[in-house]
C-alpha cells in the first residue's frame, strides 16, 4: 500500500468516527445545542462589539444612554486610522513589510528545522534521544512569556536587541512545533521507513522522500500556530527602533492614545484579529488531523 | 575494568547515529539558546545582584529572603499567580473538555463552526482590550449603563480599580482566552476515539450520553487530555500582560499584580536583574512541581 493510501484511509477514517451516535435522545440534542448556541453567542459577544464600535461614528460612541448596536454605520474609524498612520514619521508599508518579513522567516525556519529535528526523535532511538524528548516536552511550559526576562539579558549579551533576530530566533526554536510534528510523524507506519533502510536510504534521505510528503498537514498547523505566535508578537521588549516595529505594536501605539480613540482602537483590533483567524478557518481540517497526534504519553 | 566497553559500545552508539544528531542539530541551537539558557541563566542570576551594566555580584540567598520577607508585593502577586493557576486553571480545563465534548456532538458543519467561535478569543491578538470598553469604569460601559438602566446600582462601578472587581474581571477575560491549543487537541482527541468502542458499549448497556462520556470517551483519551493540561498550566501561569493592559501598572494597590507583572517592574523598570531572576526562577519551579502534580493526577485516572 502507498503511503498517499494510507494517509487517506486514516483521514476517512477520522472523519467517519467523528459522526458516531450511539445512544442519543432527541430532548438531549435540543438541549446541547441550545445550551452551546448560548455560549457560543457570550463568547462572540466581545467580536461583536469591537465591530460594532469601530463602525460607530463619533457621536453614537459617546451618545448617553449607550446603546450596543450602531444605528448609522461609518468607516470614518478606519479612514482615521489609516490618517493616523500616515502621519508616522515610518510609512504604513514600513510596518507592513517588517510584520511580512519575521513572520516569513520564522515561521519557514521553523517549520523545516522542527521537522528536521522531530524525524529522529520520533522514529529512532539513540543515546540521549528520549532525554533530549522529555526536555522538550517540558519546556512546552515556560513559552516566551514567561521568560521573557532571562530571555532579554540573553539577547543583551548577544546583542540581539534591536533586530529582527530578537523576534525571529525565539520562534524558530519554539517547543511546540517540535512536539507536535514528532508526535504526527510517529504516526507514519515504520514499515515505510523500514523498506527504505532496507534499499539502503541514508536518514537524510528518508526525511526528505518519505516523511516529508507525509507530513503535509502537521506543516500546516506548525506554520499557523508559529504564525498566530509571531504575527500576535509585539516584540515590543525587544524592539526599540520605530523603522523595525511590526504592525501590531504601531497599531497598539495609536490605540494607547486613550478614550478619545475608542474608535480608532477597535478599528484597530478588528483589522489585527483579521489575518489569524482567516488563516484558522481555511485550514482547520488540517490542524485538527495534526492535533490528532498530540496526545501525551509518559 | 567493566566500564571501558560499555563506554565503547555507547561512542559506537553514537557513531552509528551521525546523520540523526547532524538533523537534531538546527533546531537545537535555536532551542537551547532561546529557551534552555534563558533559564539556567535565569538560575544562576538568582543568587546575584546584577543591572546589566556591572558584572554579577553574588549575593547567596539574599535576593530569595528578600523575596519571601520583605516584599508584600511579591506575597500578593504571588497569591494572585496561585489564583490563576488553582482555579482559573482548572475551570478552563474543564470548560475546554465540556465545550469539545459538546461541539463534537453537532453535525460536521455546525462543529466546524462552533470550534471557530470558541477557538478566536484565544488567537484574535489584542481583540481583549474591548473588555476595556465593556466594563468601562464611567456610564458610557456597557455593563455599567446596563446594571444602571435596570436599577441594580445607581452609579458606575470603577470595575478595574476598584479592588473588588478588578481581579474578577480580568479572570472572566482570561477564561474567555482561554480555549486555545489545548481545546484543539480535545476536539481532535475525541474525533479519533475509537468507534467500535461505542458501538460495544451501545450492546453492553450504555444509555446516554453522558455514561458514554464517563465510560468510553474520557478513559480512552488519557494523551489528549494529559497534552491539554500542560497547555493550560503553562497558560494560566503566564498571565501578566493583561492585568497590565486593563487593570493598568501598578493596579489598585497592587490587586492585579501577577508574578509575571513582578518580573517585568523588577526587570523592564528598575533594572534589577538578579532579584527579577530570583522572582523568575520561583515561577519555573512553581510551574514545574504544578506540572509533575497534575500528571501524576491524571496518571492515576486515566491509562496514560
Amino acid at each position: 500500500m502507498s503511503s498517499a493510501t494510507i494517509l487517506k484511509l486514516k483521514k476517512r477514517n477520522i472523519s467517519e468516527k467523528g459522526s458516531a451516535k450511539v445512544s442519543r435522545s432527541r430532548g438531549g440534542d435540543v438541549a446541547v445545542f441550545i445550551f452551546l448556541l448560548a455560549a457560543g453567542l457570550l463568547m462572540f459577544l466581545p467580536f461583536l462589539y469591537a465591530i460594532v464600535q469601530s463602525i460607530k461614528p463619533i457621536d453614537e460612541i459617546f451618545i448617553y444612554p449607550p446603546r450596543f448596536f450602531v444605528t448609522s454605520p461609518t468607516g470614518d474609524n478606519y479612514l482615521s486610522l489609516l490618517d493616523l498612520v500616515e502621519d508616522s514619521r515610518i510609512p504604513f508599508s514600513r510596518y507592513l513589510f517588517n510584520s511580512v518579513l519575521v513572520t516569513f522567516f520564522a515561521t519557514g525556519l521553523h517549520v523545516i528545522f522542527a521537522s528536521m529535528a522531530a524525524f529522529p526523535l520520533a522514529k529512532f532511538r539513540f543515546p540521549g534521544s528520549k532525554t533530549y524528548f522529555n526536555i522538550i516536552v517540558v519546556s512546552l511550559l515556560f513559552t516566551t512569556q514567561v521568560t521573557a526576562l532571562p530571555l532579554y539579558i540573553v539577547m543583551a549579551k548577544l546583542h540581539l536587541i534591536d533586530t529582527y533576530a530578537a523576534i525571529i530566533f525565539p520562534a524558530i526554536g519554539s517547543s511546540l512545533g517540535l512536539f507536535l510534528m514528532k508526535q504526527f510523524i510517529s504516526g507514519i507506519p515504520d514499515a515505510m521507513i523500514e523498506a527504505a533502510r532496507v534499499d539502503g536510504a541514508s536518514a537524510i534521505r528518508i526525511f526528505w522522500s518519505i516523511v516529508m510528503p507525509n507530513v503535509k498537514p502537521a506543516w500546516l498547523t506548525c506554520i499557523i500556530f508559529s504564525f498566530q505566535t509571531v504575527w500576535n508578537d509585539e516584540g515590543s521588549n525587544f524592539i526599540y527602533s520605530e523603522s523595525l516595529k511590526v504592525l501590531p505594536t504601531m497599531l497598539h501605539q495609536i490605540s494607547d492614545g486613550g478614550i478619545a480613540r475608542v474608535g480608532e482602537s477597535s478599528a484597530a483590533a478588528v483589522i489585527l484579529m483579521i489575518p489569524p483567524i482567516l488563516i484558522f478557518v481555511l485550514s482547520q481540517s488540517q490542524i485538527l488531523e495534526t492535533m490528532a497526534h498530540s496526545g501525551m504519553k509518559d | 575494568m567493566s566500564k571501558k566497553p560499555r563506554e565503547h559500545t555507547l561512542i559506537r552508539q553514537m557513531r552509528k547515529n551521525t546523520e540523526n544528531y547532524l538533523l537534531l542539530i538546527p533546531y537545537s541551537v535555536f532551542f537551547i539558546v532561546f529557551t534552555i539558557i534563558p533559564i539556567l541563566v535565569s538560575v544562576y542570576l538568582s543568587f546575584t545582584y546584577f543591572n546589566l551594566l556591572q558584572p554579577p555580584e553574588f549575593r547567596g540567598l539574599f535576593n530569595y529572603i528578600r523575596l519571601f520577607l520583605d516584599d508584600e508585593i511579591f506575597l500578593i502577586s504571588l497569591r494572585n499567580t496561585m489564583i490563576f493557576a488553582v482555579i482559573t486553571g482548572p475551570i478552563s480545563y474543564f470548560l475546554c473538555i465540556l465545550f469539545a465534548w459538546l461541539i463534537n456532538e453537532l453535525g460536521p458543519k455546525l462543529r466546524n463552526v462552533m470550534t471557530l467561535i470558541f477557538y478566536a478569543p484565544s488567537i484574535s491578538g489584542s481583540l481583549y482590550v474591548i473588555w476595556s470598553y465593556i466594563f468601562s469604569g464611567d456610564s458610557y460601559g456597557l455593563v455599567n449603563s446596563t446594571l444602571m438602566r435596570l436599577g441594580f446600582i445607581s452609579e458606575p462601578i470603577l470595575w478595574f480599580t476598584d479592588t473588588k472587581y478588578a481581579l474578577t474581571i480580568i479572570i472572566i477575560v482570561q477564561i474567555w482566552l482561554s480555549l486555545g491549543t489545548s481545546f484543539l487537541a480535545l476536539i481532535a482527541g475525541l474525533q479519533g476515539v475509537d468507534r467500535s468502542l461505542y458501538e460495544a458499549g451501545a450492546i453492553d448497556g450504555i444509555k446516554n450520553r453522558f455514561q458514554e462520556l464517563i465510560k468510553i470517551t474520557l478513559p480512552s483519551m488519557g494523551p489528549s487530555m494529559m497534552f491539554a493540561a500542560v497547555m493550560q498550566i503553562s497558560s494560566s501561569f503566564s498571565v501578566g500582560a493583561i492585568c497590565n493592559a486593563l487593570a493598568g501598572f501598578p493596579s489598585t494597590d497592587y490587586c492585579a499584580s501577577t508574578i509575571i507583572t513582578h518580573i517585568m517592574d523588577y526587570g523592564n523598570n528598575r533594572y534589577e536583574m538578579g532579584y527579577a531572576c530570583a522572582i523568575a526562577t520561583v515561577l519555573f519551579l512553581m510551574m514545574f512541581i504544578m506540572n509533575q502534580v497534575i500528571k501524576a493526577i491524571l496518571r492515576r485516572f486515566g491509562d496514560v
